[in-house]
């Protein structure tokens, strides 16, 4: 099918959408917005509307990323502005309905701001709220205003335009200088440049290649891998079909662990609805180019992650990284050439292709362009997922963004980038959000989560967690990580007990060491990095443990949950 | 006994064998049969086995690496609760302990008093929610000890009546 005619098909129907005769509602879908109880308050509204005879337009959306908000409910009342209702309770339904809908009069008191061209008294644009003033959305930019279950919806707000623009206008060679003008670096965790990894790829004549988009995401306190694919799925889609014509691959792969069934469903309903729409399949858009993509679900397990580990587990095997060299993109999945990229990192790239390397490079700072998708989670008053400018500091993101530490208490730990991160402490708050500057300070940004605890957080209880995590996830290949990891839990768990000694910090160390050394992957190499970052910024903590047995906090005495389960 | 096995494999193989997605393996196998019936018995092993012209331990091999699996039927309902260090911070040790002694457990496994199996999952992708858990696949965040309390009782009284 031709671009154009997609494109004015699709904007007809958000024409009547936007400017028709029927009230539009949106509930934000997404797992943030179940898990705060969005089905049962869509249900309320189809039930009020039809006791109500009102006709009105009811769409799931995605996460605008303010999840402290959620429920979030919007609605648009022809002619007007949409309005933006937070946390709303089935209770709260007809109140809404009855004072907005039937009398058009928004209810100020469950607004949290408006987004249109009519201005509405009382309340700010949400583009002004403090959560959202300082965001840059690029690979957000549709989250929360789209239909994730529908095609129309995305081509209808500049969707395929990259594409279209790649197949049209560039070849597999000039698609890749612009990603390297872009200055765009993996957010899987490692920054590793993009474009370099894209040339390995294309300097391999072979017909079979694969391009595999990684959305396992198993670290805890990271969500925005299934949060793009919950709200825009055709974001990554686009930007796995330009991976695909940049590197001449063959096939593409959408990687994620099975059970969570909202961004599965909706990764599996994009790739449908793009070959019912020739964007997938022979001939994409008219043109020469072929490419198939598949969703491919993992079982439980946190290394499957791992690029050569995620191969092994779509080959249907046991997730566990195989030596290097061959590197994959020699010798990949099924031995053919294959490149791994972060589903966050693929989805900046339509926007790339379809505004300019230039215009992407221009956010951010120095070697880190673009933007950072920040998870901020824990003890702050605005939890959510926001993107920013790269180069912004903690403080500011923490402070400015996230609304502080509630109950007025005092920011203590900072835990980035998963728990194979660090933690930091506040003499680092000022540090900016980009690769070189966090690596520097010891920690690393990674897939964007940032846990923040305040002065009630033991470091030693949360390191201690951290390291039950990384041991109860080894894999088990190799023996400094699966031995390694069970003794420093065991010491954390004697050291939170009251049953430390003086030996335990060095013993620690030389554990540590013999992890960095002897490990195949990240897991084990970076395993140590939480109880090595935890002596370097809390060391009174653990010594008042070991020394004076007693936990400063009165966290370490309560139950130590650590999984009956190992790997055998 | 004899009649049961077969039924019961017989539905395994429809299932495996009704798998829409090109690219179909052991853990794909794995995980439909773990989806329909809740675990992976004994004949799932070795029809799972024949159908990838593989041998049996080449299955268990992988059925035993994937911490969801499971080899015995679980109980009616599932719990599952968040022990990532997110949720650790917003309180997760007292909610999966009042959860625990709602259930008569010490640890994760099957309740003996109720129709109920605990389980820890290590993120439910909800931290902005934390602390979260999932009762039979919906998540609920926020939760404080009294609202757990609140779902695991109307979970177990569902089951009394």
């Amino acid at each position: 099918m031709n671009y154009l005619d997609l494109k004015s098909k699709a904007e007809n129907n958000w024409n009547l959408l936007a400017n028709g005769s029927k009230p539009w509602i949106r509930v934000g879908t997404a797992l943030c917005g179940k898990a705060a109880g969005a089905d049962a308050v869509i249900e309320r509204v189809r039930g009020e509307l039809s006791k109500n005879s009102i006709e009105a337009i009811i769409n799931e959306v995605g996460c605008l990323g303010l999840c402290y908000a959620e429920p979030l409910v919007d609605i648009l009342n022809p002619g007007g502005s949409r309005v933006f209702y937070r946390n709303v309770t089935p209770e709260m339904v007809p109140e809404l309905i009855e004072s907005h809908l039937k009398r058009n009069q928004p209810l100020n008191k469950y607004a949290i701001g408006y987004l249109g061209p009519t201005p509405i008294y009382g309340l700010i644009p949400i583009t002004e709220l403090a959560t959202m003033k300082p965001q840059v959305r690029i690979a957000l930019r549709n989250a929360g205003h789209i239909d994730p279950g529908d095609i129309q919806h995305y081509l209808a707000n500049g969707g395929y335009l990259g594409l279209h623009k790649a197949l049209t206008e560039m070849t597999p060679e000039t698609v890749i200088e612009e990603i390297t003008t872009s200055g765009l670096r993996g957010r899987g965790g490692a920054g590793f440049p993009t474009a370099i990894k894209w040339k390995f790829l294309i300097g391999s004549n072979e017909p079979v290649k694969y391009i595999l988009c990684n959305c396992e995401e198993g670290d805890p306190g990271a969500f925005n891998d299934k949060g793009i694919l919950d709200s825009d799925p055709h974001t990554l889609l686009e930007g796995i079909i330009i991976a695909g014509y940049a590197t001449k691959a063959s096939k593409g792969y959408i990687f994620i662990r099975h059970g969570h069934d909202g961004p599965i469903d909706r990764a599996q309903r994009a790739i449908t609805e793009a070959y019912n729409n020739g964007l997938l399949g022979k001939n994409i858009l008219e043109s020469e180019f072929n490419f198939d993509v598949e969703v491919s679900l993992t079982g439980d397990s946190y290394v499957s992650g791992e690029e050569t580990a995620l191969m092994e587990s779509i080959e249907g095997k046991r997730a566990m990284p195989r030596y290097r060299p061959p590197f994959p993109a020699q010798f990949g999945l099924w031995g053919k050439p294959s490149n791994i990229n972060n589903v966050k990192t693929l989805s900046y790239v339509p926007e790339i292709i379809a505004k300019g390397g230039k215009w992407f490079s221009g956010f951010g700072v120095n070697k880190s362009t673009g933007t950072a998708i920040l998870c901020l989670t824990g003890d702050v008053v605005y939890p959510g997922m926001y993107e920013i400018p790269m180069g912004l500091t903690i403080r500011e993101v923490i402070y400015d963004i996230a609304g502080g530490i509630p109950g007025n208490k005092k920011l203590k730990i900072l835990q980035t980038g998963g728990p194979l991160g660090g933690v930091l402490n506040t003499s680092k708050i000022d540090v900016p959000l980009d690769f070189e500057a966090m690596a520097e300070a010891g920690a690393i940004l990674g897939s964007g989560g940032i846990i923040i605890g305040d002065e009630d957080i033991c470091a030693v209880d949360l390191t201690r967690v951290l390291v039950a995590f990384c041991q109860f996830e080894s894999c088990g290949k190799c023996f400094p990580c699966r031995l390694g990891t069970t003794h420093l839990l065991e010491i954390l768990e004697r050291i939170c007990r009251g049953d430390g000694d003086d030996k335990d910090m060095t013993q620690m160390e030389s554990i540590g060491k013999s992890l960095q050394a002897g490990s195949l992957c990240g897991h084990g190499q970076l395993g140590f990095n939480p109880v090595k970052s935890a002596f370097q910024y809390f060391a009174e903590d653990f010594k008042i443990h070991i020394k004076e047995k007693r936990c400063p906090t009165g966290k370490c005495s309560t139950i130590m949950v650590s999984p009956s389960r190992t790997r055998p | 006994m004899v009649a049961l096995t077969s039924i019961l494999r017989e539905r395994i193989r429809q299932y495996i064998s009704s798998q829409q997605q090109p690219t179909v393996t052991i853990l794909s196998s794995l995980l439909i049969v773990q989806d329909e019936l809740a675990y992976i018995p004994q004949e799932a092993i070795e029809e799972i086995a024949k159908f990838s012209d593989c041998t049996i331990n080449d299955v268990w091999g992988v059925a035993s690496f994937y911490t969801n699996f499971r080899f015995d039927p679980p109980l009616k309902h599932q719990i599952e609760v968040c022990w990532g260090p997110t949720c650790h911070i917003k309180g997760a040790p007292d909610i999966i302990q009042s959860i625990q002694k709602s259930l008569g457990l010490t640890t994760e496994g099957d309740s003996k008093s109720v129709e109920v199996t605990l389980r820890y999952s290590t993120c439910l992708a909800v931290c902005a929610q934390a602390p979260a858990i999932s009762l039979d696949n919906k998540l609920a965040g926020n939760v404080t000890i009294k609202k757990s309390k609140q779902l695991v009782d109307k979970l177990i009284n569902q089951e009394k009546k």
